[in-house]
């Protein structure tokens, strides 16, 4: 499906194209963005309120929904900065030192990967003369990727690596660590799978020639930020820096399954994106009310939470074991699905690196089950903060997606199916927008 | 002509690595700034905006220069505008916040 804003056709005008891709994030994205109002309602402050929290929030999905949809590589660029500017009010807000410290760390390394990404816009116009994914994709099918085009590939992979954290991650733990949980659990779940969204819709649609360097190099990026993440997922003590690093950790794993390239591969790729949009805000505003409810981010200072919050404990159980990918959950599938790409591919670096990591996630996870929620009770039952209602809904609404999602695969595998081979058959797509009428 | 552009946005680069690679928190907001117009100029350059023609509107001549680099220059200006302006404000606040400008020193700087 494609609308073309204004009524000019392409590739001259501007337009969203919406594959069964993209239809399934932007789905996603609703999803999340409204689980996370509801988590925001009974925990935003009312200060925040009062200064427009809720429009910077609305700016943010509009941003992240338009970046999916768009067919045109300027307009991307264009909903990245939309996104970008309200995650950069939303990081700073409430004005707190730690956070502005962060904020400006956040805002310069964004500019910088935006500068790149216009640097890398102007050199693939310079070189190929049009804006127009669909039209790009066949001119450079037209002319061959010669090594310039190469060259360009990398700036783009520059581009979404700082993006969506791919080896170049370094800015993210500690950003997303000094937010509130809600705006938490909407940078986890969307942002960097905008970076990766566009790195495979890239990485499909325009550069698919010369797959023996861009996308090994993917691969080796890939294996990288898996090791990172599972070093930092196991090194600290902070549950919120835990759970920040199992996104970094999440980010490789997806790109290994474009680093495959293979049909199994994608697919499971974009199941496992679609089930980490789902789990990792769960997983933020669990980890956002362990913290509410004990006034402390240290691992250390908690202790047999089960016994007073019984519902948010086998909550994070469930999410633990559908991150770690245990069968009856939603990360069960994609996993599998990208470890059998893997297989087909070749890489078996890659393969063990991928499922070892998912040791390290399982690791980490347990080890704040082990030590907040079993052990003495430290609350007693005097001092208990009650739970309240608008934060047990949002994370039982969050864990019967990701139950639903890992049951019903079956439901969505037709879907996720058409969106593989429309990415690993870009003609789809260039037919579907060039030439429908 | 693009040989000399190319090289004064390459110079342009280069000093805004090296504004926003020091200590000195507006230096680094200059350097954004800078690396900002370096980009600008780079679009100028690879489009075939540089070919002489006239200005791009209706009636004005036989040859036209291309003007579709100069739409995306015009929005990436706004934008760069916008970010610029609310980093500035950022850098302000955080200095009010923590009284230091020197971005070492905010290593040290923890409000829990």
């Amino acid at each position: 499906m494609r609308i073309d804003f204004g009524g000019w056709e392409p590739p001259f005008g501007i337009l969203f194209v919406a594959d069964s891709f993209s239809v399934i994030l932007v789905l996603t994205t609703s999803i999340v963005a409204a689980v996370c109002f509801i988590y925001a309602f009974s925990s935003a402050e009312k200060n925040y309120e009062q200064t427009y929290f809720y429009s910077f929030v609305n700016f943010l999905v509009a941003g992240v929904n338009g970046s999916f949809l768009t067919g045109d590589l300027f307009n991307l660029y264009v909903c990245f900065e939309v996104m970008l500017l309200a995650s950069y009010v939303l990081i700073a807000f409430g004005g707190k030192k730690n956070q502005l410290k962060e904020s400006m760390k956040y805002v310069i390394i964004n500019v910088v990967s935006s500068w790149f990404f216009l640097v890398a816009i102007a050199y693939l116009y310079g070189t190929v003369g049009t804006l127009n994914m669909a039209h790009l994709s066949e001119r450079i099918a037209e002319a061959g990727q010669t090594p310039l085009l190469t060259v360009i590939s990398m700036v783009f992979l520059t581009v979404f690596g700082l993006k969506a954290g791919l080896l170049l991650y370094f800015w993210l733990p500690r950003s997303y660590s000094v937010v509130p949980t809600a705006i938490a659990a909407l940078f986890g779940g969307l942002l960097t799978k905008v970076g990766i969204y566009a790195c495979v819709r890239v990485f499909t649609l325009f550069f698919y020639h010369e797959p023996e360097i861009t996308h090994a190099l993917i691969g080796i990026m890939a294996g990288l930020t898996l090791i990172g993440g599972s070093i930092g997922a196991v090194a600290y003590r902070d549950i919120r820096l835990i759970v920040t690093y199992n996104v970094v950790i999440a980010v490789g794993f997806i790109l290994v399954g474009l680093s495959a390239g293979t049909l199994e591969a994608l697919e499971g790729s974009i199941y496992y994106l679609v089930h980490d949009m789902i789990v990792k805000p769960l997983l933020f505003l669990i980890a956002g009310t362990m913290i509410a409810v004990t006034g402390t981010a240290k691992m250390n200072d908690m202790s047999g939470l089960i016994r007073n919050y019984p519902m948010l404990g086998w909550m994070f159980f469930v999410v633990k074991l559908s991150l770690a990918g245990i069968p009856p959950f939603s990360g069960f599938i994609g996993k599998v699905l990208v470890g059998q790409g893997a297989i087909d591919a070749g890489s078996y670096i890659l393969l063990a690196l991928a499922f070892i990591s998912s040791i390290f996630v399982l690791y980490s996870l347990l080890r704040i089950f082990l030590q907040c929620f079993w052990g003495e009770t430290i609350i007693s039952t005097e001092d208990e903060m009650p739970m309240k209602k608008g934060w047990v809904i949002p994370c039982a609404l969050l864990t019967a997606a990701t139950i639903a999602l890992g049951l019903g695969a079956e439901s969505l595998a037709p879907y996720v199916k058409d969106a593989a081979e429309t990415l690993i058959n870009p003609q789809n797509y260039i037919d579907a927008v060039l030439y429908k009428d | 002509m693009e040989t000399l552009l190319t090289i004064l946005t390459g110079i342009l680069v280069a000093v805004a690595t090296y504004l926003i690679l020091s200590r000195n928190v507006q230096k680094v907001v200059l350097g954004t700034a800078i690396l900002s117009h370096a980009a600008h100029l780079l679009i100028m350059t690879m489009g075939k905006g540089l070919k002489s023609g006239s200005v791009p509107i209706l009636g004005e001549g036989p040859a036209y220069v291309d003007p579709l680099p100069q739409a995306l220059i015009l929005t990436s200006i706004v934008i760069s505008f916008a970010v610029t302006a609310l980093l500035l404000v950022i850098a302000y606040r955080t200095f009010q916040e923590t009284g230091t400008d020197n971005l070492y020193e905010w290593r040290d700087i923890n409000d829990e």
